[in-house]
């Protein structure tokens, strides 16, 4: 049975492999902390499968995930001048390999969707091939690696360094950033435990009129919304609205469907997004980069999808998850 | 009632553009000692609740291959794509085949092709432009009707990216959903039943915003008409006057643009 630990220590050991190479990437002028940062997120990845078993204390991962947010947080992780292709031999290799290159690309959904969908019926000597409950993870693993077999394949790439390097090259464009989702999850957590989400149900059963379901779906959605319009992010908005309205109201009260309540819910924080100048990624940064008078150009354009969505994601919740 | 201050931390940290990582480490630590936790039971359930959504950030397991196909012309061939769709459609028209495009590569997993510095300022703007040109007769548009169609481009990724990428199950929005219900709420949530509910959703934004795209034809075509009327009235006042080859102040006068000394 292939297990969805091995499958974490794999990204782990990916971690450090990238790791190892950032500590001699001299164009990094943060190299040894950038290679701090990903070293130890992949030791925790594969520390953490005892920690799930209980064979080994948590507390120690707790400290190394503070040192993660300290050497993100105090910008001591940086990026290096990865040695990659020129926009002109980008467009070279573009011709030359045409629609073939998304074929790769393409083996990553479609081997995940196949392994999500028909795993369960997949068995050696009785037990199932996948370990139950981890399709979907495993799907994504087992695609990411058949694709990079594929893709050296297409592309004629022998030396497994090179994808390697590449992939280096977008975890340091990206930075911490990419921890962000994980350290969320991880603060929802801690107001569960501290009992944030009871506080916040009470506030919210007093304030809404009792088996009001209507009511209640507008207010998350319209919460996730007005939330990530203020954070300018709707991952950070997730935790704290759910905590709040989704899962104590929408789910254990009313019995919604759980995957439709958030998952919808998530898109109604996505509409906040495209109305606030907050998040200046989507919003500000492209005013900038099409040199716009009008820095709220693109949000002026998005305010009447993003109202006309948040309706939409409302009555989608409201007619079909319960 | 106190523990409420953690959100507050949350919600000030990032409305001051703090660095989101040290707002999530200082609110976790507030509100776990607020909650009258002790600081090992603190590290103890940021050990535990990491161990347990990890599934969140396997997506860098896919960064391997995206790269590798990257440094191989990935987004070079998907602009060669867009290329062939928009040599003979309206401004609304071309936008909204380029929304479809976007919502079906995010849903599959490619995010990366798309965005304002990949696809919108080499691509997408230029083209929106040039359908807007051609309907104008060639000459260059006002700087009102310019910024309008610039900022529908890049509207337009937004849009199809934040309302396609959730189809995808290994996007990091759907793995966050998954790893904080199951690590605080205990139970069990697949990323693909939560990737299906994300469709209904990207259907009806893209009837929404091809609808408004498809209307913004229309609307181009009426200010370009007025401000057309207006800088030929603007001109006949300044013969009247007697001041000939001065050709008003065109709206587009000042714009810092490539394509702007044409009309002279």
């Amino acid at each position: 049975m292939i297990k969805s630990e091995w499958f974490f220590w794999l990204v782990g050991a990916v971690f450090i492999a990238m790791a190892a190479q950032m500590v001699f990437d001299r164009t990094n002028p943060k190299r040894h902390g950038t290679a701090a940062f990903w070293g130890l997120l992949g030791i925790c990845f594969i520390y953490s499968t005892w920690v799930n078993e209980k064979t080994l204390p948590a507390e120690p991962l707790g400290v190394a995930v503070l040192a993660l947010i300290c050497l993100g947080g105090f910008n001591l992780t940086g990026k290096g001048k990865p040695d990659t292709t020129s926009e002109s031999e980008r467009t070279r290799l573009a011709a030359r390999f045409g629609g073939k290159l998304f074929i790769p690309a393409l083996t990553i959904p479609l081997v995940a969707m196949v392994c999500a969908v028909f795993a369960d019926k997949w068995k050696i000597g009785g037990r199932p091939l996948l370990e139950e409950g981890s399709e979907t993870i495993l799907g994504l693993g087992l695609g990411a690696v058949l694709a990079l077999g594929v893709g050296m394949w297409v592309l004629r790439e022998r030396r497994a360094a090179v994808p390697l390097h590449a992939g280096r090259g977008l975890l340091e464009s990206m930075g911490w950033a990419l921890l962000l989702p994980q350290l969320l999850a991880v603060l929802g957590a801690i107001f569960q435990a501290a009992g944030v989400g009871t506080q916040v149900r009470k506030i919210t059963e007093s304030v809404l009129p009792d088996g009001q379901k209507l009511a209640a779906v507008v207010l998350y959605c319209v919460g996730m919304a007005v939330f990530t319009m203020i954070m300018g992010n709707a991952f950070a908005a997730f935790p704290v609205m759910t905590a709040a309205v989704g899962w104590p109201v929408l789910i254990e009260q009313m019995n919604g469907n759980p995957a439709a309540v958030l998952a919808v819910g998530m898109l109604a924080g996505f509409c906040g997004t495209l109305c606030t100048p907050m998040a200046a990624n989507f919003n500000l940064v492209p005013a900038a980069l099409l040199e716009l008078k009008d820095q709220y150009g693109p949000i002026k354009a998005q305010v009447p999808t993003a109202g006309a969505m948040l309706a939409c994601n409302i009555f989608i919740i409201y007619l079909f998850a319960f | 009632m106190i523990v409420l201050l953690g959100v507050l931390v949350v919600v000030l940290g990032f409305a001051t553009r703090r660095n989101p990582l040290l707002v999530v480490g200082v609110a976790g630590i507030v509100t776990g000692l607020l909650g009258k936790l002790s600081p090992v039971e603190i590290l103890g359930t940021f050990g535990e609740s990491f161990a347990s959504s990890r599934s969140v950030t396997i997506f860098a397991i896919t960064l391997p291959v995206i790269g590798l196909l990257e440094r191989n012309g990935l987004q070079q061939q998907a602009r060669t794509l867009i290329g062939k769709l928009g040599t003979k459609l309206t401004t609304g028209r071309f936008l909204t085949l380029y929304l479809l495009l976007r919502q079906v590569t995010a849903a599959v997993g490619l995010q990366t092709i798309g965005g304002p510095a990949q696809s919108v300022r080499p691509m997408i703007a230029p083209m929106a432009e040039a359908a807007a040109e051609r309907h104008n007769q060639g000459r260059p548009l006002p700087e009102k009707v310019r910024e309008k169609v610039r900022s529908h481009a890049a509207g337009t990724d937004n849009v199809g990216l934040f309302f396609g990428e959730d189809c995808f199950l290994a996007i990091g929005s759907i793995l966050l959903i998954t790893g904080l219900v199951n690590s605080t709420y205990h139970t069990h949530l697949e990323p693909l039943h939560l990737a299906l509910w994300a469709i209904p959703s990207a259907v009806c934004a893209f009837l929404i915003h091809g609808g408004r795209l498809l209307r913004l034809d229309r609307t181009l075509e009426r200010e370009l008409v007025t401000a057309n009327a207006r800088m030929t009235v603007e001109r006949e006042d300044a013969l009247e006057r007697g001041v000939p080859g001065q050709s008003g102040p065109g709206p587009d006068r000042s714009a810092p643009s490539e394509e702007g000394g044409a009309a002279k």
